[in-house]
């Protein structure tokens, strides 16, 4: 009953604030209410019994990337006054794009076999993901670790001060 | 008797029980108490720690300290809170009111939310995580929002300002802390809190100090005092973020900062001095809790001793202490252990063995770190930055 409860108040949350996302005048309220549906995204993992996943939603997705965009959105200049235009000529297009790859991914969860396993999921999850990281998965891990690593390097090139 | 918390938990939960209330009521009831009582606890050590400190702080800087309301001042603090709590709030014209309000509501809960996860004894865990480690980390993050938060909402350029400095430091610190969190992780083979405390034999400040000693200075940096305190320095720019913020809203950034103090303490006993262990703790657990709170306390004003003795850190300084002297050490430190560990796991040695090869793994990478730093500093600083006496002795101005 309780964590029933509690997924409808997290579900609840996070689409309320997705919606105030993309409703919203203020761009950086946006960014903010962005914040809040990391959040309910957060407590829905944790209600799954995906702890290390939600923790890391928090750390990656709030502690860097909501900050980068507030941080971007406040130095930048009149981005978030109020007479911000919110759509253009193109918005019926994009909402029927918008509205068929919503329906295309309800389709595909709806009708998917997701496999269910019997016994409960282990206690200690992260031993066994690092393990598996570092054995079975090894080769995509360090490739995702480069990739990211040249994207880092390359964004200080382009960002950095030409001499 | 020797088990006190569980006893007192046993006897609420069969009262509740007896009254037929279902059983995830309870302990929902149980939870909520717990969690209410850690607060609690939290903020009577803040009201007392801000007399304490500032009676150090007088008997540190040659002066008395609070010495009116009360003997020796004691009661200062109280004075203060009844003060804070009958001030005016004061919102600025054009303050974004939402976001003015919740900004200190979640600085304090960023700092509180760290308590969900210690362990306070060998039994009293608030909530037991695989992934500790990470979720200390983790919510640190509603921190730095809530400092955005404030600094933008209040609308007012100086906080504005006030808060991307503040971030931009927060943020920069937060790389070696938390790399320097993860070699007690490597060591105790564990991101959960109790099973890091339960492997410290010996303490891991023994076997890993430079780790302690990086985590020390990059989390004195995240609390933003003295001397880090550059980002608010009162008498240089005006006082940073929370410019604006009047009453107990300003209070909740000021206890926020001592509880955070305070937090870093826990932090340090957590994963370097052995957390609650300690003699006849897990006999008796409630001497574990003395023994946590004693050990953070005492971190605490070491902390405050360090703050208290050190003037105030300059920008370049700040930066170039953190990137070229944190950040690398802290990673070379983090490798080395990782190898050295994996290794001697392999030839399974005996316990001594490996603590001397990680403290001595740890002084030289230290020894090391600090000669290139010495020689860096004398080859490039010197150039770059000339210092620039006020007060020199007529006769020898350079022109």
């Amino acid at each position: 009953m309780v964590p029933m409860i509690i997924f409808g108040l997290s579900s609840l949350v996070t689409l309320g604030a997705a919606l105030a996302v993309v409703t919203n005048k203020n761009i950086l309220h946006s960014a903010f209410y962005l914040v809040l549906s990391f959040v309910g995204v957060a407590s829905i993992y944790v209600l799954l019994e995906a702890p290390f996943i939600a923790v890391v939603q928090v750390l990656v997705y709030i502690g860097a990337i909501a900050i980068l965009i507030v941080f971007a959105i406040m130095l930048t200049r009149r981005l978030y006054s109020e007479d911000l235009i919110q759509r253009n000529a193109q918005w019926i297009w994009s909402a029927l794009g918008a509205a068929v790859f919503f329906l295309v991914l309800g389709w595909i969860v709806y009708s998917a076999n997701w496999p269910v396993v019997q016994q409960a999921v282990p206690e200690d999850t992260i031993t066994l993901l690092g393990q598996d990281l570092l054995s079975t998965y090894v080769v995509p891990f360090e490739i995702a670790s480069v990739l990211l690593l040249a994207a880092l390097v390359g964004a200080i090139l382009i960002g950095r001060e030409r001499e | 008797m020797a088990d006190l918390i569980n006893l007192i938990e046993n006897w609420i939960k069969n009262l509740l029980l007896s009254w037929d209330v279902s059983e995830s009521v309870v302990q929902l009831t149980l939870q909520a108490l717990g969690s209410v009582l850690v607060v609690i606890i939290c903020f009577v050590i803040v009201i007392v720690l801000i007399w304490v400190e500032r009676k150090l702080a007088g008997r540190i800087q040659d002066r008395f300290g609070p010495n009116r309301a009360g003997p020796y001042g004691i009661f200062q603090s109280f004075a203060d809170i009844i003060k804070i709590f009958t001030k005016e709030y004061i919102t600025p014209s054009g303050a974004e009111k939402g976001l003015f309000n919740i900004a200190p509501v979640m600085a304090m809960a960023s700092v509180l939310a760290i308590w969900a996860v210690f362990p306070f004894a060998i039994n009293v865990i608030g909530a037991d995580v695989h992934v500790g480690v990470l979720y200390v980390v983790a919510v640190g993050a509603f921190g730095i929002l809530a400092i955005l938060m404030a600094g933008w909402s209040s609308n007012n350029r100086y906080a504005l300002l006030g808060a991307s400095r503040s971030v931009a430091m927060l943020i920069s610190y937060e790389i070696p802390m938390v790399v320097s969190l993860l070699v007690p992780v490597v060591l105790a083979h564990s991101m959960k809190l109790s099973t890091i405390v339960e492997a410290q034999i010996p303490w891991y400040i023994f076997l890993a100090p430079l780790s302690a000693l990086v985590f020390t200075i990059s989390s004195m940096a995240e609390i933003g005092k003295a001397p880090f305190d550059l980002l608010e320095a009162e008498s240089e720019l005006v006082a940073g973020y929370h410019t604006e913020y009047s009453g107990m809203k300003f209070g909740m950034f000021y206890v926020a900062e001592f509880l955070h103090q305070f937090t870093v303490g826990a932090l340090i006993t957590i994963f370097f001095l052995g957390g609650w262990t300690g003699p006849l703790a897990v006999r008796w657990p409630i001497l574990g809790v003395v023994y946590f709170y004693g050990k953070s306390l005492f971190i605490y004003l070491v902390i405050s001793w360090i703050r208290l003795s050190l003037p105030r850190i300059r920008i370049d300084a700040m930066l170039n202490l953190n990137w070229r002297f944190l950040i690398p050490v802290s990673f070379i430190n983090l490798v080395a252990v990782a190898i050295a560990d994996r290794v001697m796991m392999e030839f399974d040695l005996a316990r001594w063995i490996y603590v001397l090869v990680m403290f001595f793994i740890n002084i030289i990478i230290l020894w090391a770190a600090l000669i290139i730093a010495e020689k860096n500093e004398k080859s490039v600083e010197r150039e770059k930055f000339p210092t620039r006496p006020v007060a020199v002795p007529p006769g020898t101005e350079s022109k």
